[in-house]
């Protein structure tokens, strides 16, 4: 497991661009953002975790369709579904290295975009936290798409609409998880433990459901 | 004991689509005059029935409006019931069930959402706004769309009734969730007000009229469903049949 772990990592990091592209992306959506809506730096200030959030939930869709479709390209996948461990393991240990693939550098971005949209201090940690929290539970409920999605020859978008309303809950969370935390009266912790709760759960359904359709693509 | 064992035959008898399509041809006519008749019923009380003090005759766009709005959730349920069936037990006509109900749920969420829009600007002002019970219902409708547009891309038909299937599966265990988050968002929709522990609060006279046409709305979705159900169904021979030509004309020319 851990060397299926490293693998997927080097060959996240090495392969066509790695891991970079998605953080390139993550930091052009948010600079698209102010030709938009303007320059107003209490506009971004104020929109800011919420663009951060939606860059990094696009960012983190971006790579999604590549979970599976590179190992079935090259015929490994066969050699994955043989194997003797769970298959719901391995796609719980892929999921993990993909994340800390792209989404882990997307959480390490965020302080730098959140000095672009010229957030304080206390948004720009809270920001971080839940991007940290929340974007595994992105990649989870991902791996469940990109399962399905795996034998289509131009399965990328399909995943993304597909993916994308499943995020929506996680969005919501971390959005206002980081809104409790700038503004006064409304308690951080309840949005933050629910996004946690997100996360937990999405680890199991996603596995789950991405293994029962990488059984059933293959068959 | 004895019963149940007996209701499982009798379901699995269904699994042969030759004697789904002699049942389902033998019940769909009266199916459709049933429904035509609750129809007719409804459509009269909806009409005779007084307009509300403040709302005036736009109160009746609620009897389109909430009966398209139960079977958008019936609907999925009714997927993700054929989605365990086709993954679980395999039975042969829960995919056809699955692929065939998305279209109509999809038509009956659609409804929902422009009936809701129609009432909403005189009642609200707005065309719409972005409050818990609309955005929810709208990303039903996305997930509705999603599914189909799955079905449609993977060619084999039992390949693609799997991993719909398991999306299905996955939705319907997303759909509190998102419902629930939604609402923590935002909320200005009213709470429900007929299926209530306490009773409804709405009042008898809007009351029976709504139910007539939630029975008949359900009932148009039971016979929309086994037409599309048997058009599928014959869909899928017309296939098989135009291979199997296809295959012996090709070994007609190979011999000659």
């Amino acid at each position: 497991m851990t060397a299926l772990l490293f693998r997927d990592l080097k060959l996240a990091v090495r392969a066509g661009g790695g891991a970079m592209i998605g953080v390139l992306f993550f930091m052009t959506v948010v600079a698209v953002i102010p030709f938009g809506v303007g320059p107003d730096l209490n506009l971004l200030a104020r929109i800011g975790p919420a663009i951060l959030w939606i860059g990094a939930l696009l960012a983190a869709l971006l790579g999604l369709d590549r979970l599976f479709q590179a190992e079935r390209e090259d015929g490994s996948l066969d050699l994955i579904l043989m194997q003797e461990t769970p298959l719901v393991l391995t796609v719980l240990v892929k999921c993990l290295a993909h994340w800390l693939a792209t989404g882990l550098p997307l959480v390490v971005a965020s302080p730098l975009l959140a000095l672009f949209m010229n957030m304080d201090a206390a948004a720009m940690a809270a920001t971080m936290l839940t991007l940290l929290v929340g974007t595994p539970a992105i990649t989870f409920i991902g791996a469940a798409g990109a399962a399905v999605a795996v034998a289509l020859p131009r399965g990328g978008l399909l995943v993304s609409i597909l993916v994308l309303p499943l995020a929506i809950p996680v969005l919501i969370f971390g959005v206002s998880a980081v809104y409790a935390a700038v503004q006064e009266p409304a308690p951080f912790l309840p949005p933050f433990l629910f996004l946690t709760a997100l996360t937990l759960v999405f680890a199991v359904i996603g596995p789950v459901a991405a293994a029962a359709a990488l059984r059933a693509s293959t068959d | 004991m004895s019963e149940q064992s007996l209701a499982i035959r009798k379901f699995s008898d269904l699994a042969n689509p030759t004697r789904f399509l002699a049942l389902s041809a033998i019940v769909w006519p009266w199916m459709a005059a049933i429904t035509a008749l609750f129809f007719a019923v409804g459509l009269y009380l909806c009409f005779m029935s007084v307009g509300d003090y403040q709302q005036g005759e736009t109160v009746r766009i609620m009897y389109v409006h909430v009966p398209a709005a139960w079977l958008s959730m019936m609907c999925y349920s009714v997927m993700a019931a054929s989605a365990l069936g086709t993954l679980v037990w395999r039975h042969p006509l829960a995919d056809v069930s699955a692929k065939t109900a998305a279209p109509i749920g999809a038509c009956f969420t659609f409804i929902a959402l422009i009936t809701g829009s129609l009432w909403g600007k005189p009642m609200w002002g707005t065309w719409w706004v972005w409050d818990a019970r609309l955005t929810s219902v709208f990303v039903l409708f996305l997930m509705y769309l999603g599914l189909i547009a799955l079905n449609r891309a993977v060619d084999d038909p039992a390949r693609a009734a799997k991993v719909s299937a398991i999306l299905i599966l996955v939705g319907f265990v997303n759909i509190p969730i998102i419902k629930f988050s939604v609402e923590w968002w935002n909320t200005l929709h009213q709470p429900a007000s007929v299926i209530r522990l306490d009773g409804p609060t709405i009042d008898p006279e809007f009351l029976w009229p709504l139910l007539v046409m939630a029975i008949a709305f359900t009932l148009l979705f039971f016979t929309l469903h086994i037409l599309a159900m048997r058009n599928e169904i014959l869909r899928r021979r017309v296939a098989t049949l135009r291979r199997l030509a296809a295959r012996s004309a090709g070994y007609g020319e190979a011999s000659r």
